[in-house]
């Protein structure tokens, strides 16, 4: 059955990796069911993916944020297969400490430091998708703010300003902080970037495209319930482009909103 | 094989915001302590490491200082060792 990369239901398998501290698995695995996939956690300390169709590093507190956020997660048998899935084009998504571990990992450019502020933050943002045209955002839409909340100590986005630079030029930056009105908010002291992060980015690109980090938590603003949906589109454009991925129509794979 | 003892120093790079020492030095007036700049904030691991000679175990600390104990990307780190060198029998 291994390398199978539909269920049983016959949807997209899309796997959501389960770090000792992750504590937003959940959450991610039923907001990509909502988004049409079947989500399956996968182990750390699983040294294969199980022929998922794409993975998410979810939310928490891999191995407790001990030494830093991410550093020791990078080195658990399950970030080798996903290593070698993201080098094979396999698509990653990382969710705040998922995007901590990614950067760890080397997987994405840069580096998350302490929010300016040094206080762990859990509010509502607003951030734009720099581009639509890509497997995490192709489904988000027109590009208005999208209203996500943040939850973490450590999401100020560092580079040093020649790779930042390189970003921009290669369509890298994947989401920014920005006002209500859609402004991309200043590096500091602008409270429309909560920790500080330079150019107010909260999301970034591999320079392939396949692999992907954002601070902001999609999962949690997935059906209206929670307040906000406006991070469904995200995971639904993963979902579809997983689907695509494996040359199956994402048209074909029914969307289950509210069905378990 | 003989025991060495290390230790790592890590420190933000220079130039790189180092929120932690900024809230530190911002908390010296409250102390009543002036002429205090520069404070970094930054983490010190110490290790034993078992290796036949001190140049094999200075070179496994290298590697974990470089690979786990640090970001090149962000931090620096120094490398002190201890002057506890134990031999052990067999």
């Amino acid at each position: 059955m291994g390398g199978r990369p539909r269920g049983d239901c016959g949807l997209t398998r899309i796997g959501v990796v389960v770090f000792p501290g992750s504590n937003c698995d959940r959450d991610t695995l039923r907001g990509l069911e909502l988004a049409g996939a079947e989500a399956v956690p996968l182990w750390h300390e699983q040294g294969t993916l199980g022929g998922v169709a794409a993975v998410v590093l979810p939310g928490g507190f891999a191995y407790g944020d001990y030494l830093r956020a991410g550093v020791i997660a990078r080195f658990s048998p399950v970030m080798r297969a996903v290593s070698a899935f993201a080098a094979q084009g396999g698509l990653v998504l990382g969710i705040c400490n998922g995007f901590q571990v990614l950067a760890e990992a080397g997987l994405v450019p840069g580096a998350l430091l302490r929010n300016r502020g040094l206080r762990f933050l859990g509010r509502d943002v607003r951030i734009s998708a720099e581009r639509l045209d890509t497997p995490f955002t192709s489904l988000v839409g027109d590009g208005r703010p999208l209203r996500i909340p943040i939850a973490h100590g450590e999401g100020c986005y560092f580079a040093d300003a020649a790779t930042l630079d390189e970003l921009e030029q290669n369509g890298q930056v994947l989401f920014r902080y920005v006002d209500g009105d859609g402004r991309r908010a200043a590096a500091d002291g602008d409270p429309a970037n909560p920790n500080g992060s330079l150019r107010a980015i909260a999301g970034v690109l591999n320079v392939r495209g396949n692999v992907a980090g954002l601070m902001p938590h999609p999962e949690r603003a997935s059906e209206a319930l929670l307040g906000s949906d406006d991070g469904l589109p995200i995971l639904r454009s993963l979902v579809e482009s997983a689907s695509r991925a494996e040359g199956r129509s994402a048209a074909a794979a029914p969307v289950l909103v509210g069905a378990r | 094989m003989s025991e060495f003892r290390f230790a790592v120093n890590v420190l933000p790079k220079a130039g790189i915001l180092d929120p932690q020492g900024r809230a530190v030095e911002g908390s010296l007036g409250h102390l009543g302590v002036e002429g205090v700049s520069g404070v970094r904030v930054g983490r010190r691991v110490e290790l034993t490491v078992e290796a036949p000679t001190e140049v094999e175990a200075r070179a496994t600390v290298e590697r974990l200082a470089a690979e786990l104990f640090s970001n090149p990307l962000i931090e620096s780190y120094a490398i002190e060792w201890a002057d506890v060198h134990v031999g052990i029998a067999g």
